[in-house]
């Protein structure tokens, strides 16, 4: 005997939801990003010359040095990130700080294996107790332990705040590593050579400000779509919720009203 | 803040005094540690004297798990974190009066492997002020950074294998430092390891620091 209303089921309509997460600005600076890959790649493998004392291996710096510090920008913008979630609880730097440390989790994955591609022909093996490569390993499950926080499940402002504290206690590690690291290795062999010439060819400079230029650019694109990805998640979170909701009233209503 | 760490420090270690948790059960596996670690390494020739210090650490944080994992896990239970709060502690209070429980609780763990170091690997205990020392401050900044993470993966299901992941690459500086400063310490150059208390000081501060400002958002999610 109840006509049951419920609410018209909100925002699925398929027509309005966001086919990518690319807009105007974002689409030009992924061309720019893949013009650069580009000359990156010219640049490096073709006009720059080979080093004195590495010879070839000095390549590998185009892309291990960007990669490296690039990396360290993105736990910054984390831990940066974090502060602010912890400090005003907003959800639009969680959703940051979860999109670089995503991102973070890739460079320093990167900048393990194009630091050990270096370390083969320099050292003669893959893996030394070297104190960057040692503290660039322990950042690796630092930020995995992250990402395992990440998928807790757990409401919104739970999470947030949980990885908030992850990422600062991550980021705070970081120096202590490196310095402990660095003191450890310093106090049982001499410090590692410097093997970079002091004076660098002018096509190498260029090669590596190219480098720079292309992971800083690429590291932004990629920030960008995985936080939009990210806040479409959260939408889709709340329409659930919203759905779920709804249909449990209409279930009450229902009983409600069948019963005698 | 400190009248209420001091409540729940000795909340804590009355629960251990009664359950005998530590005592009866991660003393032993600490022992049984130190036995494996026999077991695995020549013991005919000095690999173990050599390699004490190393050892004795991992022993600690090996240890130090189970008991930030203890503490954690009785105020998991009956949502007792909720307790605490509604009983008006200072989240800062309680972060360090649980850490303090811990920290004490591993120096008394300590005190006892240096003991069993001491008695299985033939180690002969030298430099005590250094070696106290960084005790203390190794042990300081374990139990801050565990209560940390303690009360972070509490009541998760996954705790048991989420804590050490979390926990031991942040407390791998400490491993360096303490067993770099225990090395110096046995092997009678104590001067030259006050270096790496003052790393381990630092840690320690950092953490303890970090746990006071960042304990109460930890505890108003759970």
């Amino acid at each position: 005997m109840t006509t049951v209303t419920t609410e018209p089921t909100r925002g699925v309509d398929v027509d309005d939801a966001p086919r990518s997460t690319g807009s105007p600005a974002t689409r030009a600076l992924g061309a720019v990003v893949l013009a650069l890959v580009g000359l990156l790649v010219l640049l490096g493998l073709v006009t720059s010359p080979a080093e004195r004392v590495q010879g070839e291996a000095v390549r590998l710096f185009y892309v291990h040095v960007p990669t490296s510090t690039v990396m360290f920008l993105a736990v910054g913008v984390a831990a940066l990130g974090s502060i602010v979630v912890l400090w005003k609880g907003s959800v639009f730097w969680d959703l940051v700080a979860a999109a670089s440390a995503e991102i973070a989790v890739v460079l320093t994955g990167l900048s393990l294996v194009t630091g050990m591609l270096w370390g083969r022909p320099t050292w003669g093996v893959y893996w030394v107790w070297d104190a960057r490569l040692t503290s660039t390993a322990l950042l690796f499950i630092l930020l995995l332990g992250y990402q395992a926080v990440r998928a807790l499940p757990a409401d919104r402002t739970t999470r947030a705040r949980r990885c908030a504290v992850a990422a600062l206690i991550t980021s705070l590690n970081v120096p202590i590593v490196h310095y402990s690291v660095d003191w450890w290795r310093s106090l049982h062999q001499p410090a590692t050579i410097s093997t970079l010439d002091p004076k660098i060819d002018d096509a190498m400079l260029v090669a590596f400000a190219v480098g720079m230029a292309t992971y800083l650019l690429g590291y932004l694109w990629l920030l960008i779509h995985r936080f939009r990805v990210g806040w479409l998640e959260e939408q889709v979170a709340d329409l659930g919720l919203g759905d779920a909701l709804a249909e449990r009233r209409a279930e009450g209503l229902a009983d409600a009203g069948g019963a005698p | 803040m400190l009248a209420d760490a001091a409540l729940v420090a000795g909340k804590d270690l009355r629960l251990e005094a009664r359950s005998r948790v530590l005592l009866n059960q991660v003393a032993p596996f600490s022992i049984l540690v130190l036995v494996l670690f026999a077991f695995a390494l020549d013991v005919e020739g000095d690999t173990l004297e050599v390699a004490t210090p190393g050892l004795y650490w991992v022993t600690v944080l090996l240890s130090a798990l189970l008991a930030v994992q203890r503490s954690s896990a009785v105020e998991a239970a009956d949502s007792n974190h909720d307790a605490l709060r509604l009983a008006g502690l200072d989240p800062a209070g309680i972060f360090l009066g649980k850490a303090a429980a811990v920290a004490v609780q591993l120096l008394v763990l300590e005190v006892l492997l240096l003991g069993g170091v001491a008695l299985l690997y033939g180690t002969e205990v030298t430099g005590v002020a250094l070696l106290v020392a960084t005790a203390v401050l190794a042990t300081t900044g374990v139990a801050a950074a565990g209560t940390l993470y303690g009360v972070l993966a509490a009541g998760l299901r996954v705790r048991e294998t989420l804590l050490p992941l979390l926990l031991l690459p942040v407390v791998a500086p400490v491993l360096i430092a303490a067993t770099s400063a225990f090395e110096l310490a046995l092997g009678g150059r104590s001067g030259e390891g006050w270096a790496w208390c003052g790393l381990l000081g630092v840690f320690a501060l950092v953490y303890t620091a970090f746990g006071v400002l960042a304990f109460g958002a930890l505890l108003e999610e759970s």
